[in-house]
């Protein structure tokens, strides 16, 4: 049915927009930033608590949705994280594992226990029917953002010379650096970037998944993880590819077999690193 | 090397003191286990609040003892439950265990209750096996069955014949999804299809889409508080309303603690619950009020009436023992105790040491501009079905 | 090289094993004041056993992790296999604990071996989430299958006392530690001898540089996949400890929050020697129990700010502080110590 594809297609844009940030310092920094969520939540608490307690319009939270947690990414990652680029994967995992720990009472403490929930405009609310094909308008709406924004990310990246600077400096740091790239600014720039995107996709997953809450980062943790792996973390469109990939089996599985919805994004996961470990659409060199 | 040693000797130090017990034969103090962190954090702070507010108006001293209240996060770890209750029995002397957000945690502690003769009281699990795995355990939250099957009823007096039932796959789900079952077909009505949903769940758009293809008269819903108000929008956001598919379920789907924040998507669900906080009695309106006013508004929910109920029945049962603590006579004596709850007219079963109480049907509306669910029929003295069947 | 030559290379590197695998007076003392701890504080026999099973479960993933350097972010899938396989036991008539404990770690070894091979390829990443993938399925199973596992209600079950003499019951709980202390003692004791044994360097090298190992002779996939069921053992071995001394499991053994902090513990106490698993199980159960009774709400704050802390200070400057002990005991990943 291509209602259930088209619903599919929306929540695998959703974990697109969550997970291309994680993609990037992932693929880019080689750094696991298991706290990527925390990033996601804030997002959703800024648009969240705009809406309900300041009375800004859906649509006019959002870019302070994105700015916030990329603010504070820049701010984290002048300060602490960069100490941490050489580390070794294990100290990465505590040091964000301990600030994901770190972040879930800070939301608790400030705004609560309770689903922060957001409420959409009503133009955003409706259905739309063509040819007994539904989708909502909101889902629309995201596949239409996040499309929009995968687009800009990947013209981005091959066309400009930010870009390719970028680019260099994923396949060689040294190089890129004894070429005069300033590959620390490149990293603190790509990691704002990948912040504010998952607090954008946070803002925009909110109406999804009932509301924002402390545990926001944990519950998805993994399902941005799965995302990442079965994706490639090489760029932009292996992200997106797998995210769709994801939701839409996701999605599906759960309409034509829901005995086994739930079984079936970690089978695909497992059977996907079985066949190609790097990942679906990594490089061939197996990172 | 001794710089080595001192850490060890320091957590062994704060294990030692940690331990250290307050011996006291005129205190009676009451171990509250409930989930604190985590997705079920909402259970424990409402509870806790409850527990607070019921002690803070009836004063510490029950029968010249005083009450001492310590509450320990669960952390989602049935071991880890069992552990505390060890401990808050064997090292704190606690007279009472009290909580409980999830059944496992409730059957873990169920043998330390057992073997140490200590009433454990569940104020939130809903399961209905729980209270048979310990004679010592009395409930005061309610049973899945208990309003389930209320719900069946009412929906075969009004009209609704097809059915598709939608809960969560666990536990609780599985038990509201059989005695409603079993209650409609028996009554005439044909269930459609049974969906179960996973509990880790964040989207419920297939499962709504498999609803509205069958296109029954109503879909009956189980989800844990916390995923109501997803459901609701996503009902709402796909027309089955429109479609004229009624929304009906227990009451977890419309929690008071989440209710106001939902939006009119949730207009119009009628749900069968033990308690809404706009239950229209004296003693409601002043629980509902002082725990606003003790918690920056927070409004309480059927979790924080369980909370507050636990108390009240060892308050009650420590006056009727005369100051015994002990086990036994705490266990006899809450046996058949019955008085008025904010929720309405409660007791517990002495055969089952179970609560029996009123269940309502509401409806969700707009008081007062917020959203409440506003009760229009009552069924009085509800047991436990599980156990009423066995009997 | 002639014969004679290469038998006396043989000879020495066996002599370094076993000066290396002697025991050392402080591992013995270390021993000694645990087991003595049960008897001096017998009212925290509870948390004791919580604190001597995760590290048994912290040690199962120090033998692949730290030994072999195979990440995994799994291990909670033997733990939870093999609770399972030890509460089914018991539920069904066979309540001796010490059937129960071969029965869950056989269990968790055969699906470790079989699973073994998604290992074998890959880097870091793909091995983190084939792990993790496995555990989640796994838990997915055990939901489904409610009819023997019991589901999300959990399976409880009562266990006989151990070898017909001690019971393990909330008026046994000093049992149940002891008990848990002679299995992970037991356990403790093989893996060290693994570890000082050819099998052990072998290890070594792999965890050091596969692809070298590999072209100096050494079959890596035999090796790893060996390893690997014996850390599956293990971990199921500790499942079933969890199971009898609590009598009850469930769904969350399954749990990547399982998986993950097993993962923290072994991480605070520093790979590589075997003796950091256990201390870090020990300092993040004791930590984390007395920061949960001061703030039951906020707790996993501090333990997040101590990590935090721990990592930016330089683990690797606390743990030098008892650099000399680990050298004695085990040389570390650094590869340095070999004859």
């Amino acid at each position: 049915m291509l209602t259930i594809l088209l619903d599919g297609v929306a929540y695998g844009m959703l974990l697109f927009l969550l997970a291309s940030g994680l993609s990037v310092t992932l693929g880019l920094m080689n750094f696991i930033n298991l706290a990527h969520g925390a990033f996601a939540m804030l997002g959703g608490y800024v648009t969240a608590i705009l809406m309900n307690r300041a009375g800004v319009p859906f649509l006019a939270t959002l870019p302070a949705a994105f700015l916030v947690p990329a603010l504070l990414g820049v701010a984290l990652e002048r300060t602490l994280y960069r100490r941490l680029y050489g580390a070794s994967p294990l100290d990465q995992v505590l040091f964000t594992i301990g600030l994901v720990l770190m972040a879930m009472p800070i939301a608790a403490y400030l705004v609560g226990d309770e689903p922060q929930q957001v409420h959409l405009p009503a133009w955003m609310d409706g259905r739309i029917e063509v040819h007994s094909v539904g989708i909502g308008v909101y889902r629309l709406f995201i596949i239409a953002i996040c499309g929009a924004i995968a687009a800009a990310l990947q013209i981005f990246l091959i066309r400009t010379r930010f870009g390719a600077q970028l680019r260099a400096a994923v396949d060689d740091a040294r190089v890129a650096r004894g070429l005069g790239i300033d590959v620390d600014r490149i990293f603190a720039i790509a990691f704002a970037v990948g912040s504010g995107l998952a607090g954008l996709g946070g803002a925009l997953a909110a109406d999804v998944v009932g509301g924002i809450d402390p545990s926001f980062p944990v519950k998805f943790l993994v399902t941005f993880l799965i995302v990442v792996t079965v994706g490639g973390s090489n760029g932009i469109l292996g992200a997106l590819f797998g995210s769709l990939l994801l939701g839409v089996l996701d999605v599906a599985g759960k309409y034509y077999a829901p005995s086994i919805g739930a079984f079936i994004i970690y089978a695909v996961m497992v059977v996907t690193l079985i066949v190609r470990p790097q990942g679906l659409f990594a490089r061939g060199d197996g990172r | 090397m001794w710089r080595y040693w001192i850490p060890g000797a320091a957590l062994s130090a704060m294990l030692a003191a940690a331990g250290a017990a307050r011996a006291d034969d005129n205190t009676v103090t009451i171990g509250m286990i409930l989930p604190m962190t985590g997705p079920f954090a909402s259970t424990g702070r409402q509870e806790r609040a409850a527990a607070e507010l019921y002690m803070h108006e009836h004063g510490d001293m029950v029968a010249g003892k005083k009450i001492v209240l310590e509450v320990k996060d669960d952390t989602g770890a049935p071991d880890v439950t069992k552990r505390l209750a060890e401990e808050l029995v064997g090292n704190d002397h606690a007279k009472v265990l009290m909580g409980f957000g999830l059944t496992p945690l409730a059957l873990a502690a169920a043998s330390v209750a057992t073997e140490a003769k200590v009433p454990e009281i569940v104020t939130a699990a809903a399961t209905a096996m729980i209270t048979e795995k310990s004679p010592y355990i009395v409930r005061t939250s309610f049973t899945l069955p208990q309003a389930s099957v209320p719900m069946a009823q009412w929906a075969l007096k009004n009209g609704i014949k097809k059915v598709v039932t939608l809960v969560t796959d666990y536990g609780p789900g599985v038990d509201a999804e059989k005695w409603f079952a079993e209650a409609f077909e028996k009554g005439g009505g044909t269930i459609k299809q049974k969906i179960r949903v996973p509990l880790k769940n964040p989207d419920f758009a297939p499962f709504l889409q498999r609803v509205q293809d069958d296109a029954p008269d109503a879909v009956f819903v189980f989800v844990p508080s916390g995923q109501g108000a997803v459901f609701m929008k996503e009902f709402v956001e796909r027309g089955l309303d429109k479609a004229g598919i009624k929304l009906i379920g227990t009451g977890d789907v419309t929690d008071d603690d989440l209710l106001a924040g939902m939006g009119d998507s949730a207009l119009g669900a009628v749900t069968t619950h033990h308690y809404s906080a706009a239950h229209d009695s004296p003693e409601n309106k002043a629980f509902v009020t002082a725990f606003e006013k003790t918690n920056n508004g927070m409004r309480p929910n059927f979790m924080a009436v369980g909370g507050y109920d636990g108390m009240a029945l060892v308050y009650k049962a420590l006056e009727k023992t005369k100051g015994d603590a002990s086990g036994d006579a705490l266990i006899a004596a809450m046996k058949g105790m019955s008085w008025t709850s904010p929720r309405g007219p409660v007791s517990i079963d002495p055969e089952t040491r179970d609560i029996v109480q009123s269940i309502y049907v509401r409806k969700v509306e707009k008081k007062d501009g917020a959203l409440y669910n506003v009760e229009f029929a009552t069924m009085p003295d509800v047991k436990d079905p599980y156990k009423a069947a066995k009997h | 090289m002639s014969a004679s030559d290469a038998a006396a290379v043989q000879a020495r590197i066996g002599a370094h094993l076993q000066r290396r695998a002697r025991w050392r007076w402080p591992e013995i003392v270390f021993w000694l004041a645990i087991l003595a701890l049960i008897f001096v504080l017998p009212s925290r026999a509870g948390i004791i056993n919580e604190a001597l099973i995760a590290g048994l479960f912290a040690l199962s993933l120090d033998l692949i992790l730290g030994l072999a350097g195979i990440v995994s972010l799994g291990q909670a899938a033997f733990l939870g296999l093999g609770a399972y396989a030890a509460a089914i036991l018991a539920s069904w008539g066979f309540a001796e604990p010490a059937l129960g404990l071969a029965f869950g770690a056989a269990v968790a070894a055969v699906v470790g071996l079989v699973s073994a091979p998604l290992l074998l390829r890959g880097g870091d990443l793909t091995r983190l989430m084939v792990t993790l993938g496995v555990s989640l399925l796994l838990g997915e199973l055990a939901n489904r299958n409610s009819w023997i596992t019991g589901g999300a209600d959990g399976l409880n079950f009562s266990i006989a006392p151990v070898l017909g003499l001690f019971p393990i019951g909330f008026t046994g709980q000093r049992n149940a530690a002891l008990y848990s202390f002679v299995v992970l003692f037991i356990l403790f004791a093989i893996a060290r001898r693994l570890a000082h044994s050819p099998f052990g360097l072998a290890l070594a090298a792999i965890r050091e540089n596969r692809l070298r190992a590999g072209a100096l002779g050494v079959d890596t996939s035999r090796r790893m996949v060996a390893i690997y069921t014996i850390a599956a053992a293990y971990a199921g071995a500790a499942g079933a400890l969890l199971a009898q001394t609590t009598q009850i499991v469930s769904l969350d053994l399954f749990d990547f929050h399982r998986s993950a902090d097993v993962m923290l513990m072994l991480i605070i106490g520093g790979a590589g020697y075997l003796y950091g698993g256990l201390i870090g199980a020990a300092a993040f159960i004791v930590l984390r129990d007395v920061i949960s009774a001061a703030t039951p709400e906020y707790w996993e704050f501090w333990i997040g700010l101590a990590l935090v802390i721990l990592v930016l200070a330089g683990r690797e400057s606390i743990v030098a502080a008892a650099a000399r002990l680990i050298a004695l005991v085990a040389p570390r990943a650094a590869g340095r110590g070999a004859a």
